[in-house]
């Protein structure tokens, strides 16, 4: 069936005390993408994706691969937005990649040495691997990224979430960040992106979920990101300046 | 000095009360010592506050009704942070404030209660401020088995726990159940009060959470530690506290809350990173660390 390699969202609908945050949510996406999650602020991104991952009461169905968020829980990595993190928290940068770990050990066991050598090996692919006894408050915003996403990476998951990821940080990690994620999806692993800066769409993401409460437009790329659509999307918040084949797109 | 703690020892060969009274403000440091810190890392040192105050009615009404005072302030210590959530869920109000509401009538019950019954031997003083003296044999086992039940569920849901205190969303994603591991604490929290009643007394019991974990949390840059600094400290802290208090003649659960936050002052002034001296020391060098 064609629902084992694709991920579907049905009328996806989330109210806060009587307000509407997302409504009627539909697309489809199909496994190995990367995906961007784009709109303006207050647009509902980051609530489409904690219904998507069953946080928020919600209406309306989201399917995995067939399968309800339920079965596949562990299957799924979480890369948090940065601002969301106490960087005072006494644990290192090695404690937080072990993190990812976690539900792949039972409750009646101890870590064990592969666990800390799939960590090692996810701090490796970010670059990461001389910090591992620093406490993570002592890194760089970019550093603090590259080392939740070796969280995600030691998880061996298949889906991957990530919260505005290259909100505040530098160039060298955003590329090392952006290689891991295109290697990910030559591996078949999905990848929902919240992103809020226009610019390098194109670039990072081969599908689009473009959003303003109620969805705007889904599907590839080269569809989705076109004048019309952005300008729906954004009401006059983003300037969009068709200049021959090249589109530059301003603010929010 | 050698002299007093000579007498000191001493006292606590030929006395067992006194055996009782360290054992006993031993163990009460030692878990709240580490039950502490994860109540400073979710930032709910109010909440602490909150049910060791709510403790009381129960405790009261358990008196009354010949019941056990444990089950009385379990009851009441839940009860309470249900409440807590149930009105910041379902209104305006904020969590602080819930807190600040419900923690001071639950208090207020309490002592109305107390005051009821007076000429009976409840004794309002020793239940706020902890008579370690008087810890009996009996107490001490409970004390006891209330430790070993709070440090075992703490070793089994490590992982857990420590996830859901560190990244919350993520706990969520991967399919904790946050909300229950939330209760469950609240659930400890109320039996480490209970634990604490005598020791240091409820009003002063916040300090046995907060100012041990505080301290730790100045000194190490792994949970785990942690955990074992914040025992430390609440153990150093109940048997020196007990030291003054038997040779000065002073009340015990305040000398050993004193003694708790004079290690938080000295950390908080000489801890080697987070130290307030060694930091304005070594500033220009620091400015370069990222936001």
């Amino acid at each position: 069936m064609a629902d084992e390699r694709s991920i579907k969202v049905d009328r996806l609908s989330v109210h806060y005390h009587g307000q509407t945050a997302i409504r009627d949510i539909t697309f489809t996406v199909s496994k190995g993408m990367i995906v961007g999650v784009i709109g303006p602020n207050g647009a509902g991104k980051s609530t489409l994706m904690k219904a998507m991952l069953g946080l928020e009461k919600s209406k309306g169905e989201v399917l995995f691969f067939g399968k309800k968020i339920n079965a596949i829980r562990k299957q799924v990595a979480y890369v948090p937005q940065r601002n969301s993190i106490d960087w005072d928290f006494p644990v290192r940068v090695e404690d937080v990649v072990l993190m990812g770990r976690f539900m792949h050990i039972p409750w009646y066991k101890k870590t064990s040495r592969e666990d800390r050598s799939r960590a090692r090996e996810a701090l490796e692919q970010v670059g990461m691997q001389d910090y591992s006894n620093r406490q993570i408050g002592e890194l760089s915003g970019g550093q603090q990224q590259r080392v939740f996403i070796a969280r995600a990476l030691a998880q061996d998951a298949d889906l991957f979430f990530l919260d505005e990821p290259f909100v505040g940080i530098d160039i060298e990690s955003e590329k090392i960040i952006v290689e891991l994620l295109h290697q990910l999806s030559k591996e078949e692993k999905t990848i929902f992106i919240i992103h809020h800066d226009l610019s390098k769409v194109e670039k990072y993401f081969d599908e689009l979920v473009l959003l303003n409460q109620t969805l705007i437009q889904a599907g590839n790329v080269k569809e989705v990101y076109k004048p019309s659509f952005l300008k729906e999307a954004y009401r006059g918040s983003a300037a969009v300046i068709n200049e021959g084949n090249e589109m530059v797109v301003v603010g929010p | 000095m050698i002299e007093n703690i000579n007498s000191f020892i001493f006292q606590l060969m030929n006395y067992p009360y006194l055996q009782n009274a360290l054992f006993a403000a031993v163990l009460v440091g030692i878990i709240c010592g580490v039950i502490g810190c994860f109540i400073i890392l979710r930032g709910m040192a109010l909440m602490g506050d909150a049910i060791s105050h709510a403790v009381l009615p129960g405790v009261v009404i358990a008196y009354m009704l010949g019941a056990s005072f444990f089950v009385g302030a379990v009851i009441t210590g839940v009860l309470t942070a249900l409440a807590i959530g149930f009105i910041s869920q379902n209104s305006r109000i904020k969590e602080d404030s819930a807190i600040g509401i419900m923690f001071t009538a639950m208090f207020a019950a309490g002592v109305v209660l107390i005051t009821a019954l007076q000429g009976t031997s409840v004794d309002l003083w020793h239940i706020l401020f902890g008579n370690v003296l008087a810890v009996s044999r009996t107490d001490l086992y409970f004390t006891l088995g209330i430790g070993i039940f709070v440090l075992g569920t703490i070793v089994i849901f490590y992982r857990p726990l420590l996830l859901s205190t560190f990244d919350e969303t993520m706990a969520k994603a991967t399919g904790l159940p946050v909300k229950w591991i939330h209760y469950m604490l609240m659930l400890l929290l109320s039996f480490v009060t209970v634990a604490s009643l005598q020791t240091v007394g409820i009003i002063l019991v916040v300090a046995m959470l907060i100012t041990p974990g505080a301290t730790a949390y100045l000194l190490t840059e792994r949970f785990s530690v942690m955990l074992f600094l914040s025992a430390f400290f609440g153990v150093f802290s109940a048997v020196t506290g007990l030291f003054f208090s038997v040779i000065y003649d002073v009340s015990s659960g305040a000398s050993i809350v004193l003694v708790a936050s004079v290690l938080f002052a000295i950390a908080f002034f000489f801890a080697p990173k987070q130290g307030l001296v060694f930091k304005m020391l070594k500033k220009p060098k620091n400015e370069t660390v990222a936001p």
